[in-house]
Formats: structure tokens, C-alpha cells, sequence
């Protein structure tokens, strides 16, 4: 296969995406109420009895719904990385998985393909809500709002590449829907989204050390960092380790030889 | 861009070539040493109860996943060593709907051109071709959602043909059509073996879509229970009709 067919392949895995995203129109409502509801109810609500002391990168006292605003960016990413491979879920269960897997390109191409594409879609997400929030107050610097895309665009591996795992070791849609509450709640609530590092360990060591380990955590400082023009080296090396672990084991879990897939009778069910 | 080209490459002796295939899962076999053959332009009907094995054997076909014990060659190429070769001389068109709904059919095939590795350009004539052929042209900028059944079907196999296969595998496509669909499908389907060459795997439980002149492989239990012409199979088991003949070669299966 040349490399232009390549480009074609993905240009057309990532079109699908974008297609199938403009007409979910509910999904795109449901995936920007969501942070807004925390920023704005929440936050606002909060703003009194947590104010944040001065943390890194932040130069000044900020008010609070400054400070979860990378944090529900994370959040996006987080439900838009699991409601990508739940649709690979349903997809395999419908049949399109197959679809994408007679493909002639190699597997592993395919699978990284679906996930940049997701992570175009939740990217796209993010930047409508980060314009919200500028109206709304939560002004970063210009700069910040470029520098934030590479950021974004690791986090979106980063979560693709969990949610393919997950998807690959489920094989019913019911229990995918469980799995989805204990992976996105914890790791959205155990992580420095909502409070500084330091103000969790206030509360409790335990808590404070499973955030630590929590590389979501690191997600959202990567984010935060980069919002603010600082880089958070880091954070971004730890991201960028657990993105590349998860990613192998969810080309491994779909590999025809070694796959999960065989093993557990394969999607489709039938005879 | 065109792998699925016959003219290129390896000769192809066999469309599809299926040696000794075994398969189990967890322990318990559904497929017990498979063998069969098809040429180019050969009609052949794999006709089997439910639970016959016949979408495993779809599976390791497409590769979903790994055989481990026998072979499977796709023109000539080995489905393990040269899958690239392999997967871009076969179509398919699976058991379930595969369609997105919400998209055109035109936006389905771009779809489908792109996983292959053609240009948009190439694709989007390749699908007028196809859908011309199946008298469907001018759905081109329907959404999938408002097709008949029927239809949906239709399309699905102008999909698999879009590449240009050799083959062509389809895994109970009737499930779901009134009557009328049905027969049309079967004969559209015979029309483009007759004409274009393709071989066509045909898996099926219902005996009435076999015409006289297919070839017939019958799989029970996930074994090749008897194969060969329609009157081959009446002298072998000495059934008066395929419906006899069928009852024989599968016994213990629910009607």
C-alpha cells in the first residue's frame, strides 16, 4: 500500500467521524452541558467557600471556576475517549467494526486512525466550550489556546487508547455502560481537576496519592500548563508513557493472532 | 491505486482456497477440518442449519481473527502471510447491517473507497458504476435510513464489489428481505458472477435459494457434510429433492 492510499484511508476514517458527529447533534448538546453545568453552577457556587491559593502556573489568586476550566477541558476529552470506543462497542456489535477491520491496511493503522479521528471530534468540543467559558470570564492568553493543541491532542490518545482497551475486553454494551462509571468518575474525580494536589492531600494522603498515580491527573496539569504558556515537563512525560502503554496493549487486544477477539467468540455473535 | 487488480500479481488458480481448516473455542470445536474450493466465477451455496459453523467460518475468512490450524488462501495468496494481498481480493458483506444510517449511500461507499485506499474520485465513480448496475443510481444522496431493506442490501453489495474483488463472501444476506427482495438479490447475485467472473460464497440456510446450476457445500456441526452439483448431492444421498437431500446430510438439525 502506498503512502498516499494511506492518507486516503485516514481521510476517510476521519471523515466518517466528523459526519457521524454533525449528525448527533444531541451528543454534541450533551457533551458541552455537561462541563457548562459544572462551570457555571458548580464553580460559581464554590467560587466562595474554595478559593484557590496561589498554584502553578496560575501568577495570581484565581477564583475558582479559573481553575476547573482545564480540568472539564479533561473531562471532555475523558467522556468524548469512552463514548468513542462505546461506539466500537456498538459498532462491533453492529457490524461497521467489521467493516473497518476487512480493510486491507494493517490493523494497527486502522485502529490509530479511528482514534486521531476521535480525538479530532473531542478537540473540536473542547474549543467550543473554551470559547464559552472566555465569554464567560475565563480568559487565558492567546497563546495559550494554540499551545493547548498538542496537549489535547495527547490526551485524546490518552483516553482513546484506555477506552479501546476497555471496548476490546467487553463484549456486551450493558456491561460497558458499568465499566464506563468506575473508570470515568473516578478518574475524573481522584485526579487535580476539581482541587490542587495540595488541597487533596489537606483532605487525605490516600486520596492525594491515588491522584498522584491517577494519569489523568497529569492530563489536566499538562492542559493547564500549556493554557497558561508553560510546559509542564513532567506531566507531559508521564502522559505521553501511559498514552504509548495503552495504546500497545489496544492494537495488541485487536490483533487477529494474539486479540481477546478470538478468544471470547468474536463480535457479531450469530453461528 | 487498484491491489484488487486480477491482471497484476500472482496467478490466481483458486478464488478462494480452504484447506483442513479446524477451529474451536475455548475447548470446543466449531470447525472441523473445512476443505473447499472456488473458481473464478463460481456460484457456490454454503448451505448449513444454524449453528452450523458458517459465520465462524466467515470470520476466519475476513480474518477477524486468527485460524491456527489448516489454510486459507484468497487468490492464490495466504491469508496469514499476505493479508494485504489477501483482504483486497475479497468483498464481503456481513450478516448484520453495516451501513451508517445517518449517511448518504454515497457518503457510505466514499466510506468504504477510502478503507481501500482509493481517491475520492476513483470511488465516487466506481459507486455510480456499481449502483447503476443494480438500477440505484439515483440514490445516490439518499440517507441510508430511508431505504428499504432491500435496498440497504443492495448497496451493501455494490460496497463489497467497490474495490474490485475476486471474491465475493456473503454471509446470510437475505435475512430480514420479503420474498420478492429475496429472489431478486439471489439472481442479481448470479448475474454478476455470470458476468463479471466473481466467485461468490453464498452462505445460507434456506434451501430454496440454490439454483440448479450452483454449486452446493453443506456444513453441519462445523463439517463438510457433502459437496458438489445439485444432482450430485440427490445420487449421494438419494433424496428425490435438495430438501431431502438436505434433511439427510443434517441430521438432528431444527427444521
Amino acid at each position: 500500500m502506498s503512502l498516499a492510499a494511506h492518507g486516503h484511508c485516514l481521510r476517510g476514517i476521519v471523515g466518517r467521524e466528523l459526519l457521524r458527529f454533525v449528525h448527533q447533534r444531541s451528543r454534541f448538546v450533551a457533551a458541552l452541558v455537561r462541563p457548562l453545568v459544572w462551570l457555571f453552577v458548580f464553580a460559581a457556587g464554590f467560587r466562595m467557600a474554595l478559593g484557590v491559593a496561589m498554584t502553578e502556573p496560575y501568577q495570581t489568586y484565581i477564583l475558582y471556576e479559573v481553575y476547573i476550566v482545564p480540568g472539564l477541558v479533561g473531562m471532555i476529552q475523558l467522556f468524548n475517549g469512552m463514548q468513542s470506543s462505546l461506539s466500537m462497542v456498538y459498532d462491533r456489535e453492529m457490524g461497521s467494526m467489521r467493516v473497518l477491520l476487512v480493510s486491507p491496511f494493517p490493523r494497527w493503522y486502522l485502529l490509530l486512525c479511528k482514534l486521531l479521528a476521535g480525538t479530532l471530534v473531542s478537540i473540536l468540543q473542547v474549543y467550543v466550550f473554551l470559547a464559552i467559558a472566555y465569554l464567560y470570564g475565563v480568559q487565558a492568553p492567546a497563546m495559550g489556546y494554540v499551545l493547548m493543541l498538542p496537549a489535547l491532542i495527547v490526551t485524546g490518545f490518552l483516553v482513546g487508547a484506555l477506552g479501546m482497551l476497555l471496548s476490546s475486553l467487553v463484549r456486551q454494551l450493558e456491561n460497558f455502560a458499568g465499566i464506563m462509571n468506575f473508570v470515568i468518575f473516578p478518574m475524573f474525580f481522584l485526579s487535580s481537576a476539581l482541587y490542587p494536589l495540595w488541597r487533596l492531600r489537606e483532605g487525605s494522603e490516600l486520596v492525594h496519592w491515588i491522584a498522584v498515580l491517577n494519569p489523568f491527573t497529569h492530563a489536566v496539569e499538562m492542559i493547564r500548563f500549556a493554557m497558561y504558556v508553560r510546559f509542564n515537563v513532567e506531566a507531559t512525560l508521564i502522559v505521553l508513557a501511559t498514552t504509548m502503554v495503552l495504546l500497545a496493549l489496544a492494537i495488541l487486544a485487536y490483533n487477529p493472532a494474539k486479540g481477546m477477539m478470538a478468544r471470547k467468540g468474536g463480535p457479531g455473535g450469530g453461528d | 491505486m487498484n491491489l484488487a487488480g486480477g491482471s497484476r500479481g500472482a496467478p490466481q488458480p483458486v478464488a478462494l482456497e480452504v484447506r483442513n481448516l479446524s477451529f474451536s473455542y475455548s475447548g470446543e470445536p466449531v470447525l472441523d477440518d473445512v476443505s473447499l474450493a472456488l473458481k473464478a466465477g463460481e456460484f457456490a451455496v454454503l448451505l448449513g442449519p444454524n449453528g452450523a459453523g458458517k459465520t465462524t467460518l466467515f470470520s476466519l475468512i475476513t480474518r477477524l481473527y486468527d485460524h491456527r490450524q489448516g489454510e486459507i488462501r484468497v487468490g492464490g495468496f495466504d491469508l496469514r502471510r499476505h493479508s494485504v494481498q489477501a483482504h483486497a481480493r475479497m468483498g464481503v458483506v456481513f450478516q448484520q447491517p453495516t451501513l451508517d444510517q445517518d449517511l448518504t449511500v454515497k457518503q457510505n461507499l466514499a466510506y468504504h473507497g477510502a478503507l481501500h485506499g482509493m481517491t475520492p474520485g476513483i470511488a465516487s465513480q466506481r459507486a455510480a458504476r456499481q449502483l447503476a448496475r443494480l438500477d440505484m443510481q439515483d440514490n445516490l444522496g439518499l440517507r441510508v435510513r430511508h431505504l428499504s431493506g432491500g435496498q440497504r442490501r443492495r448497496v451493501e453489495i455494490a460496497r463489497g464489489l467497490l474495490h474490485e474483488p475476486r471474491l465475493l463472501l456473503l454471509d446470510e444476506p437475505t435475512v430480514g428481505l420479503d420474498i420478492a427482495s429475496r429472489r431478486a438479490l439471489v439472481e442479481h447475485v448470479h448475474r454478476l458472477c455470470r458476468e463479471e467472473g466473481v466467485a461468490v460464497l453464498w452462505a445460507t440456510h434456506l434451501i430454496d435459494e440454490v439454483q440448479p446450476e450452483d454449486r452446493v457445500i453443506v456444513l453441519h456441526r462445523g463439517q463438510v457434510r457433502a459437496k458438489g452439483g445439485v444432482a450430485d448431492l440427490l445420487a449421494q444421498t438419494g433424496g428425490a429433492t435438495l430438501g431431502e437431500a438436505f434433511e439427510r446430510l443434517t441430521p438432528g438439525a431444527p427444521a
